[in-house]
């Protein structure tokens, strides 16, 4: 996977298919806001990019989209849903608000840490997983407690089904 | 419909523009609401929540920075229900203020520890730990504590908005947002500075003057900043005597209520290691010091002897376009007074050929707030962003509004606004590209085509690019022509003076001739130019100009506040001329290396914020200022030490009591003086060509001796030594290889230089900056160069 081929002097240039990709939504806005673009574009970088950004592809987006780069940098540290730095291929978060809470959330945000061995905020050294710091609301009150793993949702949890989950997702993962 | 609307504020019927928010109008009528992140010169964020106030029939308190105005609203600043938010939103702000204030440079001017004890509480109820911050490095103008931020965002918006550089943003969100570059760098604005008045706690400080004095210590004066054609008016803020900080003093009118760095932090050149405290007198070979008595006896007699042997047109004036208008005038009157016509301040200008038609003074042909509101402008060699910043702004604000900006320059500079039209090429290249904008005029326009101008417009071939340039201005309601320092540096300025007058006025747009100096306008109406007297008379007898006094030497040379091995067009020739001179008298505050070698009498001077003294600037305001510092040593203020030579060498009316007497005999002199009318009938043009032409534009920390010596400001980015800069394409032609060290040779001079891949020089250029180590000994800032070895 890459988004960009590097230029040397700490510079990349994105790859043609991240900038189709990006151009489909600087299509939405008005010309003169191609900047609004800025969240699309550093999602489907991330993405491109095994689930992290980096300062060389921010700078290459905020050239594309003609923004300073710390505009560019101010909103990829904003949203949680965007890495600034290496993470585990798979993005757990949990959820441990108000519903989940009282569901038992805080549980299994416990048993995740032990069975990975790492806390929240961290990745697990073979790069498999990260285990995102606490999410606010991941908006399934109904399903508490509920988690969400590369943006798929699992609901109703118990320690035992989060196990499950795992073993399927490293079965497949090979 | 009408646009006004009536409101009352604590009971007090009030009258506002509609969409004005409360707290313009309660500024407006003097009552004071808290606030942090709200700035009248910058957009609303309205994240402090400190101006919350009460508004009838609105269920919440509201920010007055970004609620507009209502017909019949009442609002509340000091009711119980404000006053109730305001102390609400400070307990919050608070939270994570550090209490450090005792080892807080802004203790004693802190907006927080100010409202703090209005709105604070005695006690703090967090006791939770508080966060810690750790602040960038942004250089060594700006110091950072971002622990102490309230995240008013003015820094950023500054950026953003006014410089036009975002370079600071707020990261991360919630507690974790802070304050930075991200990716550390220095700041790279020419206007940083400002984020230090802007931030109302100690976040952003002052680097140069961390820890050196307490505001309260400090006793402020006012002053004129000494670098540009602006004239910021300043306020100088001294401690026993010596300047411990530059601030701006806001006037709508010149500087509004910003500073460019280069006049903030430029004060931190004047007690450099090599300033002059006792006159110095040269005694078998070496300087000697010496007392005033005998040093300005020697020099008189010397001047005497010079004059006596070789007559009077022996001896050379060159003067500072910094200096005051005082001293201008007096310098002036002391060479003419010896019979001696050569006297001039425009040290770095290549070409004299239009000195006949030239106006009374030069100036921005407009009033400095007029140029916000251009539709149309022409830079002609001109870096107006790093020359004269604050005018930048003024047309940024201009280009941001829509104006169409064209430049016409050997480099592309990079500027804060939009560029419409470029037009980049070398020297040669500017006169003709002028001359073609020229020529679609003249078939557009009755105006009648001057001779001289004819000439010129002759055989010139508007193409497009021109013809859009020419139809930008025509179109224009109001427009300028910019004539900035690169153009003065052309030795063909004359050809591009003429040009951009004819330009200016056949499309109706104002001409703005923007030269070095902080009183290049007051230089000319002092008559500190060889063919003009005071206030433009003509001039009896008439001299040679800065270029030809060094390039014929005069025997004697009297130098005020210039160092010519940095300031002369062509350093090289100052030397040779300077080194061989019979006698350089030399009244500055600093003695170079160079000047060391070449003096016979040096004689102390006071410098910026030393002397009283007056600035015209380019609106032609003449701003006077008094002394606020005390000059070290024995250094004397300029105008004193030329009235005492002038009665040493019996000249008539030297007998001022104090610059006061100078001025009003200017004042009269300019006011019967009539308004010049020469003509000139031909100019020279380009006819030599040459393989590879150096351009050697002044970078901005570079353009006299004060910025030269100020440590901080030549640790910026923006403060480069001279290099072979070079378009990619011209090194591959030339051969040159990025990094290289080559042998350029000039006019017989050599130098060593790296070469550096630049692509915003024009192709067939070389960018050899001007005024910096590295250049001293070569020759013309623009001129026909030749690398020897790669």
């Amino acid at each position: 996977m890459s988004a960009a081929q590097e230029q040397g002097g700490g510079r990349v240039a994105l790859d043609e298919k991240v900038r189709a990709e990006i151009d489909d939504w600087v299509r939405r806005y008005p010309p003169e806001r191609r900047r609004s673009a800025v969240l699309a574009a550093l999602r489907i970088v991330q993405h491109h990019n095994g689930g992290y950004l980096t300062v060389p592809l921010m700078d290459a987006v905020a050239e594309y989209l003609d923004i300073e780069p710390v505009s560019v940098y101010e909103v990829a540290t904003f949203y949680s849903m965007l890495e600034t730095r290496p993470v585990g291929r798979h993005h757990i978060s949990v959820c441990t608000n108000v519903s989940c809470m009282l569901r038992g959330g805080e549980e299994i945000l416990a048993h995740l840490e032990r069975r990975l061995g790492v806390k929240a905020g961290e990745s697990t050294p073979d790069g498999r997983y990260y285990l995102k710091r606490e999410e606010e609301c991941l908006a399934a009150c109904c399903g508490a407690p509920a988690m969400q793993i590369d943006h798929v949702y699992y609901e109703n949890l118990t320690p035992e089904k989060v196990d499950e989950i795992l073993d399927r997702l490293e079965r497949d993962d090979g | 419909m009408s646009d006004e609307v009536t409101i009352e504020i604590d009971g007090r019927p009030l009258k506002a523009r509609k969409g004005q928010m409360l707290i313009e109008v309660a500024d407006a009528h003097g009552i004071r609401i808290p606030r942090f992140c709200y700035h009248p010169k910058l957009s609303v964020a309205a994240n402090c929540r400190m101006c919350l106030v009460e508004v009838e029939k609105a269920p919440k308190p509201l920010p007055a920075c970004a609620t507009p105005v209502a017909d019949g609203m009442k609002v509340y600043t000091r009711s119980p229900k404000a006053l109730a938010a305001q102390k609400a939103t400070m307990e919050f702000l608070l939270i994570n203020h550090p209490l450090d204030c005792p080892i807080c440079d802004q203790g004693g001017e802190c907006q927080l520890q100010d409202l703090a004890l209005g709105y604070g509480r005695d006690v703090s109820r967090f006791a939770e730990r508080k966060r810690v911050v750790a602040g960038p490095d942004l250089g060594p103008l700006v110091a950072t504590d971002m622990t102490r931020c309230i995240h008013c965002t003015r820094c950023v918006r500054f950026g953003e908005e006014i410089a036009g550089v975002k370079e600071l943003g707020a990261v991360g969100r919630g507690e974790h947002m802070r304050i930075t570059t991200y990716v550390a760098h220095a700041l790279r604005s020419e206007l940083s500075g400002n984020v230090i008045d802007l931030c109302p706690v100690g976040a952003l400080t002052s680097k140069p003057f961390r820890f050196r004095a307490r505001p309260w210590e400090l006793i402020q004066h006012e002053g004129i900043a000494p670098h540009d054609a602006v004239g910021s008016n300043v306020h100088i803020h001294t401690l026993r005597g010596r300047v411990m900080r530059v601030v701006p003093h806001d006037n709508e009118e010149v500087n509004e209520t910003w500073l460019s760095d280069r006049d903030r932090f430029s004060y931190e050149g004047l007690y450099a290691p090599d300033r002059l405290e006792r006159p110095l007198l040269r005694e078998g070979g070496a300087l000697q010091e010496t007392d005033w008595a005998l040093a300005l006896e020697r020099a008189a007699a010397r001047l005497r002897e010079v004059v006596a042997a070789h007559g009077p047109e022996a001896v050379g004036v060159l003067v500072s376009p910094s200096a005051t208008l005082e001293e201008l005038y007096l310098a002036q009157k002391l060479a003419r007074g010896l019979g001696s016509g050569n006297i001039d301040h425009r040290l770095r200008q290549g070409d004299f050929g239009a000195d006949p038609a030239m106006g009374c003074a030069p100036g921005l042909g407009m009033r400095i707030p007029e140029l916000e509101r251009v539709d149309a402008a022409l830079l002609v060699g001109s870096d107006i962003r790093r020359d004269q910043p604050l005018l930048g702004l003024r047309l940024r604000k201009a280009g941001m509004r829509g104006a169409e900006i064209a430049v016409l320059n050997p480099v592309d500079y990079e500027f804060h606004f939009p560029v419409a039209h470029r037009l980049i090429t070398d020297p040669p290249g500017m006169v003709r590209a002028l001359a073609a904008i020229a020529a679609d005029l003249v078939r557009h326009s009755e105006l009648p085509v001057p001779p001289a101008v004819a000439g010129l417009v002759e055989g010139a071939r508007a193409e497009e690019r021109h013809a859009a340039v020419a139809h930008a201005l025509r179109r224009a309601g109001r427009g300028v022509v910019v004539l900035g320092a690169q153009a003065h540096a052309s030795p063909w300025f004359g050809a591009l003076r003429l040009l951009a007058g004819y330009v200016a006025a056949a499309s109706g747009a104002a001409l703005a001739e923007l030269p070095f100096g902080a009183n290049a306008a007051g230089a000319w109406l002092a008559g500190a130019v060889p063919h003009r007297g005071p206030g433009g008379a003509p001039a009896q007898p008439a001299g040679l100009d800065a270029r030809a006094m060094l390039e014929r030497p005069c025997r004697a040379y009297l130098l005020l506040g210039v160092e010519p091995e940095r300031d002369a067009w062509n350093p090289a020739a100052a030397a040779r001329a300077l080194g061989e001179a019979e006698l350089v008298i030399q009244i500055a505050p600093w003695l170079s290396e160079a000047g060391r070698r070449w003096a016979h009498v040096a004689l102390p001077a006071a410098a910026f914020a030393e002397t009283s003294g007056t600035f015209v600037n380019a609106d032609g305001r003449w701003q006077s200022f008094e002394g606020a510092a005390r000059p070290p040593g024995e250094a004397r203020p300029a105008w004193k030490i030329l009235r005492v030579l002038g009665t040493l060498l019996d000249l008539e009316g030297f007998g001022y009591e104090d610059p006061e007497e100078i001025r009003r005999e200017l004042r009269a002199a300019v006011e019967a003086a009539p308004e010049p009318a020469g003509t000139v009938a031909a100019v020279a043009l380009p006819e030599t060509t040459a393989s590879l032409w150096r351009v050697g534009d002044v970078p901005i920390y570079a353009v006299d001796a004060l910025v030269r010596r100020s440590r901080p400001l030549q640790e910026t980015p923006l403060a480069v030594e001279a290099a072979l800069r070079v378009a990619p394409a011209t090194a591959t032609r030339l051969g040159l290889a990025a990094g290289a060290r080559v042998r350029v040779r000039q006019d017989g001079t050599q130098a060593e230089l790296e070469v550096v891949l630049d692509r915003r020089v024009a192709e067939g250029c070389a960018l050899v900056h001007a005024g910096v180590a590295g250049s001293e000994g070569l020759g013309p800032a623009v001129g026909p160069l030749e690398v020897v070895a790669g």
